[in-house]
């Protein structure tokens, strides 16, 4: 009961990070149609940022962690939102109008570059942190296992939650958010109301760029240790999260997270975290075969 | 206003314009018909830019607009209602209608709406509904109100009638005239459906496998034989205006 309930909570903070990533291929999807591959790796870019940020402020003496998450969030979100806008300019907008495979195969480019850099200019060694955010709270205990939630847990929690918040409003409520849901449905008409299609685009890779560079942060504070891969895993799982949840839909990307979060954490602990990845790709498969819509999303063909 | 000369329009080898000289001078109602394929529609998008010309010019208020960003000409003072109404399907009338003026001040949008919901009594109704799930008619005149919410000064029409009922066809004609006549909106209207569209504009041009085949005024053009053959036959006799 305490193990599960542990369990519970693993995968729910696990899941708020995939949600958080998986909100970027879904609207980056949503508005030109296509995976940008290389989403997976600002979330890792960001994590060394994070970490070389956290150390440094260390160095020079900043003890208070709110300060210090509070520096290394707003570096992380400024550096991937340019990455982010970078990589629309490089790799997609020269190739706006060609074969869907294309802009494809040069995200992957993109990503592939990425991964190298890093590797190349940080080593391809683990890079640990000091744990930044100790303690919890102790909620259950049976047969002496103890299910605790952690601080550190209840802060991925919280700021997920709010920014989910912060980012549905400004999807329904503000002049952007519709300027972007219309580029979505009709880029021309869009166009011909005045409106600059591509300076949307932009924003929007630049949107979903600075929220996996959150889940970036969070899970490096969490974990403690990173490297030059953890883009690629979970880039997938994002990705998976947000085909199962339904890509190009908003709520169906957090609620594809949580399923992701909660299956890998429920399934390392009671099967095997060996082939706990391979769960999630099974997820994915499967959702390709069987509904491809997805969860929350639309059928493809619309009525026109 | 809009003066186009020797515009071509190409789709990779296909030839959709075929030098086009046409103008619409401020205050007029001009329509343009053709049968299918003519390139009516493209006319009217490649104003636009949608595609781009490959030869000629499009001058608009006295600057060529031919070269520059869709989005920079759609902020000058014209407007398109283009083919097949193309409103937001899963955004709400409101939502719809306050696109049309993305790129105004809140003063100037309010005023637009309060306007619209006199001019479309029916959009006033149904303004938290999705669009998508309007009917025919009333996501016409959707397109209408939400090219109209920009303050046109130059409103741009593709067969604002296409697939509509006699009734609506007829309420829409009318808003056409009194927007012309009341509010000093100038007109370049689209139509399969002749008939009308001559009877309420001053003038008009035939488009003919992407050239313009004849012009005149409304009353001669719905008067030539040519015309009243190849675009009018049976549209007299079941809708009259
Ligand atoms: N995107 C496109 N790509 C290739 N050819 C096109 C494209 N759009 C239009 N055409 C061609 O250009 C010609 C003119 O088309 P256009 O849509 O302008 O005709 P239209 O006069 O508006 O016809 P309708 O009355 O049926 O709407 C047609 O032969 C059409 O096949
Ligand atoms: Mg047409």
């Amino acid at each position: 009961m305490a193990l599960a309930l542990q369990q519970l909570i693993n995968g729910l903070t696990l899941g708020a990070v995939y949600g958080l990533i998986a909100i970027g291929y879904t609207m980056v999807y949503g508005i030109i149609g296509m995976i940008n591959f290389a989403h997976g790796d600002i979330y890792m870019v960001s994590a060394f940022i994070a970490v070389t940020g956290f150390t440094l402020l260390a160095a020079f003496g900043v003890h208070s962690v709110a300060l210090a998450l509070f520096v290394v969030l707003a570096l992380a979100v400024l550096f991937t939102s340019v990455y982010g806008w970078a990589v629309e300019r490089v790799a997609y907008r020269p190739l706006r109008g060609s074969a869907r495979l294309v802009p494809l195969i040069s995200s992957i480019g993109m990503s592939i570059f990425l991964q190298n850099l890093v590797q190349l200019t940080q080593g391809a060694r683990v890079k640990p942190i000091p744990p930044m955010i100790t303690g919890g709270v102790d909620l259950l205990t049976v047969d002496g296992f103890t299910a605790r939630l952690s601080y550190s847990q209840i802060l991925i929690v919280l700021v997920t939650v709010a920014l989910l918040a912060a980012f549905t409003w400004l999807i329904q409520r503000t002049s952007f958010g519709r300027r972007q849901r219309a580029c979505e449905q009709d880029r021309t008409m869009t166009a011909l109301l005045g409106i600059d299609v591509d300076r949307t685009i932009s924003l929007t890779f630049m949107l979903g760029a600075a929220l996996a560079a959150v889940a970036g942060v969070l899970v490096t504070m969490y974990y403690g240790v990173i490297d030059f891969y953890i883009g690629f895993v979970a880039g997938i799982k994002a990705f998976t999260a947000a085909v199962l949840g339904g890509i190009g839909s908003l709520p169906g990307a957090m609620l594809g997270g949580l399923i992701i979060g909660l299956i890998e954490a429920f399934w390392s602990n009671y099967l095997s975290a060996e082939y706990k990845d391979v769960a999630t790709f099974s997820i994915l498969i499967l959702v390709l075969l069987f509904r491809p819509s997805g969860l929350l999303g639309r059928p493809e063909v619309e009525k026109v | 206003m809009l003066r186009l000369a020797g515009v071509h329009v190409h789709y990779g080898p296909i030839h959709a314009l075929r030098g086009i000289d046409l103008s619409v001078r401020v205050g007029e109602v001009v329509t343009l018909i053709g049968a299918n394929g003519a390139g009516k529609s493209t006319l009217l998008m490649s104003l636009f830019g949608q595609p781009r010309i490959s030869s000629g010019s499009i001058v608009f208020d006295g600057e060529d607009i031919s070269r520059l960003p869709t989005h920079l000409i759609a902020r000058r003072d014209i407007s398109l209602v283009p083919e097949g109404r193309r409103v937001f399907p899963r955004m709400t009338v409101l939502e719809n209608l306050l696109m049309g003026a993305a790129t105004a001040d809140a003063d100037h949008r309010e005023t637009e709406l309060a306007r619209m919901y006199a001019l479309f009594p029916v959009l006033r109704e149904r303004l938290q509904q999705r669009a998508g799930t309007l009917s025919g008619g009333e996501q016409q005149m959707l397109a209408i109100a939400r090219g109209l919410m920009a303050r046109p000064k130059l409103l741009l029409l593709d067969e604002p009638s296409l697939g509509l009922a006699p009734l609506y066809i007829k309420k829409i004609f009318h808003t056409l005239r009194e927007l012309n006549e009341e509010h000093g909106v100038t007109i370049l209207l689209v139509e399969q459906n002749a008939h009308h569209a001559l009877r309420v504009a001053h003038r008009g041009y035939v488009l003919q496998h992407g050239r313009i085949v004849m012009s005149g005024s409304g009353r001669d053009l719905l008067a030539s034989a040519e015309v009243r053959a190849a675009y009018l036959e049976g549209g007299q006799r079941s809708a009259p205006c």
